[in-house]
């Protein structure tokens, strides 16, 4: 059965040092962003003919939704195993979620060329291209972006039926119902959702064909990428658990996060397994031992899978909240280090052409980064979120 | 924990599943071929003088912008690559006493690699089988070029309004639609237009004709699914010399359609996924004992 | 001036050799391209005694290219003026002068009005009521006005008739004007040039005369002929200008071998002219880059005396170089700003992780014992 402390905002000052350091990056970040859409992609990334695709597709959206895999993870284990135990993760998995969703989604909104047509995608169904992954993963994300802050609607409306507002009351009180009336299909369709568009977005490396190296190039790439993506969500609730244990002085949920960190490590060997097999029988591995930068990314994105799992994996560490953390770190790492080099570093469209992102470029994903956080402050602080009181072992080994 | 590994390995079935129907699913994504009336281009390398007078013309046809922007001084029109400028470039190969000349373009693929990239359908295979791209439905992803293994779709990414640009076969010359500029200026007929059969049916003739002439074969008959602008090499330079990849006969976007497909067709998987979980999350709902729908 | 001495002393009646002046009209025609039919017609028209009537006013000139004129051999001048047309005014060539001048122009006027053609050579000027050029008491507008008045065609040759030349150099202090600005709303074909090429004034009269059409013009009223394309599109050094190869100086290497002369200043990629193609005097190669000097766009109003000689002026369809890009280009491009920053991110990100981890040590030791 299910014991956890109720979340409760964890109140506090807002605007903190640290808070003010992010507002000052993403300030400058929103001047550049205006400077984006008045001179043009090329005035403000290093985008080019050869690479379309830069560090805002390979690591704001790609990397990022799979860092928001939070919520996704957390469903699948309480909702589809039926795991309720870690029922106190949830919730800030999915605020989690919601935020590098949204960021995934604003940058997006800022990386394609046109961005009023975008509205186009949703409301004129006749036109879509069944046949293009990248429709789809457009659709599934959009859907999803709304999906988890209906899940995370709950926790904004408990704060809000209470709070001094009457818009905001009458907010909570009219949507409330509704939505824990549809809470079921929600998080079913939330479950649903993220397996589609994450495994997409490993199809979507696909029709790069032999731009794309041979060491990531696969028909397994869906496979992969959900597998991976599933792993990576874990291992940000971990992450994200002992950060605010540590930053928020609120008492350590190793325990709870160990038994999830066996859960994890089996993911990674599957992915291990899985990532290794497909190279054989594909005759590839033999890539990997080749003189080159591909082939180093390579060996550090599988040392950094199987260091994390062998620590998950070992009973005698995996209870110690420093090696939890380490082996989340490894793991999203990993799985970063993973879609970078599907997208970027395997991504080889001709001998003479090489992709560096532009300054402005990299103080944008540094801006949205920021807002991302200080949202996440801010929303833990005012709204129930983080479940408060010490934890509890396990029900059952 | 057995419950959990059932369950996961329950998970992993279905997957494994849908991914094992993928093959099945080869034989059901059906090869497309060229339109009957389709139109091409034919480029002997072998004629080629490398006189650029193509490129000229085509910047006329198309209203093009010079592109000056490595050889400074507004002097030339020199691009180095197709670019937001050029949508015809001649390049050189050469490799000791071995050279050729190269003109790229779109190639006009059979079974374009971009138009299934494409979310909103902004490229189109028209009549004749000549692929373009239309700005209204456009929203500036940039997929086209990530998918394209000629590199050929490019994007005007100086401009706050940016253009996706690529060679269209003049389909929207004025007064000589799907006339292409380049073919009528040739001077030693190196690139002529016509018929792609006609031209398909010239090219293998020339082959027969002059075997020592030519490297053995008709780049774009087969090669990524086939492409209505074909090539011929002079015999010596193979065609991955002159840029042109080794696609192999699939078309390009054969095997990611097989799998997406494969675990799409009819939404049969993910119906029934939905319907498993929706299925597990009633469940535990109930288990969890929340009965109001629960704390999310 | 043997032809002109002969031309006096020719008794009226006495005919040319027949086969004789076919060649010639047959090697003029072929000479301002007009086909062998034209030739015909001279030959024809001759025969008949009919000859147009050409009358030619002279305003603020140097006469160059009158002089240019008499340079050209097919027609040579006699040819032309004693067998082809009939040049009824002409101050240069009169031997008649003063009020026996002016009578011939009034009698010439009288007896063609509606089918003389009227050359003009020299701008007009309109300062002061264009006092500045005057000839028999009347001003160059007046005389410009009343000839063109009855003249089936206007034909203003030379760049100070098209548009005011050197006199409308800056400051310009007598009004100078071309004749297409003093007769508005005329047709006047302009044929300009510092000299004009005088087989583009021979092509456009003697079509005018046989077929009474004029050439196609431009929208300056230049024969497209000879003015449809720049200097740059035909020059004969235009290879060398393709492939990067330029004298920078009077006297250097490039000059000595003839390598383009952009960088000295030449207008040719903005002066619409025919000389790199029909050179000046009839000798091969006599055309100012032939001679090596930079074409100073004797053509146009907007180069000539207005852009220095030796300015570069702007190409406005520039095309490929004499180079070619490989199959693969190089392309590469880091910034550094941008490689300092992400390395600085990079650094910040693993300083704080080991921070992080560090914090996690003090509870090393409890969490050890509940695991």
């Amino acid at each position: 059965m299910s014991s956890h402390a109720t979340p409760a905002p964890l109140g506090g000052k807002i605007w903190t040092p640290f808070f003010q350091f992010l507002a000052g990056v993403f300030a400058v970040s929103v001047i550049l962003m205006i400077w984006r859409f008045v001179a043009g992609l090329g005035a403000v990334t290093g985008l080019s003919d050869a690479y379309p695709w830069g560090i805002w597709i390979a690591f704001d959206v790609v990397i990022g939704t799979a860092l928001g895999c939070g919520g996704y993870a957390m469903a699948l284990l309480v909702y589809i195993f039926n795991r309720g135990q870690y029922h106190p993760l949830v919730r800030p998995a999915v605020l989690t979620s919601a935020l590098g969703y949204t960021m995934a989604a604003i940058a997006i909104n800022i990386d394609v060329g046109r961005t009023p047509y975008i509205y186009k995608i949703p409301f004129m169904p006749h036109w879509w291209n069944l046949n293009s992954v990248l429709l789809e993963v457009a659709l599934c994300v959009m859907a999803y972006v709304a999906v988890l802050w209906f899940e995370l609607a709950p926790a904004l409306f408990e704060t809000w039926r209470k709070g001094s507002s009457s818009f905001f009351r009458w907010l909570a009180d009219t949507f409330d119902p509704i939505i824990r009336k549809l809470m079921i299909p929600i998080l079913a369709i939330g479950v649903l959702l993220p397996t589609m568009h994450q495994s997409s977005l490993g199809a979507l490396m696909m029709l790069a064909g032999n731009k794309l190296h041979g060491l990531w190039q696969s028909p397994l790439l869906p496979l992969l990428f959900l597998i991976s993506c599933i792993g990576m969500g874990y291992a940000v609730v971990v992450f994200e658990a002992h950060l605010s244990s540590r930053a928020f002085r609120r008492p350590s949920e190793a325990p709870m996060l160990a038994r999830l960190g066996v859960v994890t490590g089996w993911i990674t060997v599957a992915y291990l397994a899985i990532r290794l097999g497909d190279l054989v029988v594909r005759g590839k591995l033999g890539l990997a031992f080749q003189p080159s930068f591909q082939a180093l990314a390579f060996w550090v994105e599988i040392a950094l899978f199987a260091g994390a799992a062998f620590l998950m994996l070992t009973p005698a560490r995996r209870g110690r909240a420093m090696t939890q953390f380490n082996a989340a770190v490894m793991i999203i790492l990993a799985g970063s280090l993973y879609r970078i080099d599907t997208y970027l570093t395997g991504y080889n469209p001709g001998d003479n052409w090489s992709y560096f992102p532009a300054l402005p470029e990299i103080l944008i994903t540094l801006g949205i980064l920021a807002l991302e956080i200080m949202a996440y402050l801010y929303i833990v602080k005012r709204y129930p979120i983080l479940a408060g009181g010490s934890s509890t072992a396990p029900a059952r080994a | 924990m057995s419950v959990d590994r059932r369950k996961f390995l329950k998970a992993a079935a279905v997957t494994g599943a849908a991914v094992a129907a993928a093959p099945a699913a080869v034989e059901a994504r059906e090869r497309r071929v060229p339109p009957p009336d389709a139109k091409g281009m034919l480029y002997d390398a072998t004629k080629c003088i490398g006189c650029k007078t193509c490129v000229v013309a085509c910047k006329q046809a198309n209203n093009m912008p010079i592109d000056d922007r490595e050889m400074g001084d507004g002097l030339y029109d020199a691009p180095t690559d197709l670019n937001s400028r050029t949508k015809n470039v001649i390049k050189l190969y050469r490799e000791g006493e071995r050279i050729s000349y190269m003109k790229a373009q779109c190639m006009h693929c059979v079974d374009p690699s971009c138009i299934n990239a494409c979310m909103m359908g902004s490229l189109k295979k028209r009549e004749y089988g000549v692929v373009t791209w239309h700005g209204e439905r456009c929203t500036g992803c940039r997929y086209c070029g990530i998918a394209c293994p000629y590199g050929v779709p490019k994007y005007e990414y100086e401009k706050a309004w940016p253009k996706v640009v690529k060679c269209e076969l003049c389909a929207e010359r004025e007064g000589k639609p799907f006339q292409p500029a380049c073919c009528e200026v040739c001077p030693r007929e190196a690139v002529i237009a016509g018929n792609y059969t006609d031209l398909l049916a010239e090219a293998k003739r020339r082959l027969a004709a002059n075997p020592d002439r030519y490297e053995p074969k008709v780049f774009g008959e087969t090669d990524g699914g086939g492409t209505q602008v074909l090539y011929l090499s002079a015999a010596g330079v193979p065609f991955d010399k002159l840029g042109l990849p080794d696609l192999g006969p699939e078309p390009v976007p054969q095997l990611q359609q097989v799998i997406q497909h494969g675990i799409y067709q009819g939404a049969v998987i993910p119906v029934a996924l939905l319907a498993v979980f929706a299925g597990a999350v009633w469940r535990s709902h109930r288990q969890q004992g929340e009965g109001k729908g629960g704390q999310s | 001036m043997d032809t002109i001495e002969r031309s006096a002393t020719r008794e009226p009646g006495q005919s040319v050799d027949r086969r004789q002046f076919m060649q010639v009209c047959a090697m003029a025609a072929a000479a301002v391209g007009l086909p062998h039919s034209a030739a015909v017609k001279w030959a024809e028209a001759a025969a008949l005694g009919l000859k147009p009537s050409v009358i030619w006013l002279h305003f603020q000139e140097c006469t160059g290219c009158t002089e240019s004129l008499l340079r050209t051999s097919h027609p040579a001048i006699g040819e032309l003026i004693l067998d082809l047309i009939s040049l009824d005014y002409c101050e240069t060539l009169f031997a008649a002068a003063g009020h026996q001048a002016e009578d011939a122009l009034k009698a010439a006027m009288t007896t063609n009005a509606g089918k003389y053609v009227c050359v003009v050579e020299g701008a007009i000027p309109t300062r002061d009521n264009g006092i500045y050029c005057q000839i028999g008491g009347r001003t160059a507008i007046d005389i410009l006005k009343e000839v063109a008045d009855q003249a089936a065609a206007v034909i203003a040759i030379g760049s100070c008739a098209s548009w005011g030349g050197i006199p409308s150099a800056d400051p310009n202090p007598t009004g100078a004007k071309g004749a297409p600005q003093i007769l508005e709303g005329k047709t006047v074909v302009t044929i300009p040039g510092c000299p004009a090429n005088p087989y583009n004034l021979l092509g456009t009269v003697l079509q005018f005369v046989t077929f009474g059409t004029l050439p196609a013009l431009d929208d300056k009223n230049r024969p497209k002929f000879a003015y449809g394309r720049v200097i740059h599109e035909d020059c004969p050094r235009r290879p060398h200008f393709d492939a990067g190869r330029f004298a920078l100086q009077y006297g250097d290497e490039g000059h000595r071998n003839g390598h383009c002369l952009y960088r000295l200043g030449c207008k040719g990629p903005a002066t619409h002219a025919n000389c790199s193609l029909q050179h000046f005097g009839e000798v091969p190669g006599a055309w100012p880059i032939g001679t090596g000097h930079p074409c100073i766009g004797c053509t146009e109003q907007a180069m000539l005396w207005r852009v220095p000689m030796h300015s570069t002026v702007e190409i406005s369809r520039p095309t490929p170089p004499d180079t070619y890009p490989p199959i693969h280009a190089e392309h590469r491009a880091i910034s550094p700003g941008a490689a300092g920053v992400a390395g600085l991110v990079a650094g910040a990100a693993i300083g704080a992780g080991l921070m992080a981890a560090k914090k996690f040590v003090g509870e090393g030791t409890e969490e050890k014992k509940e695991g």
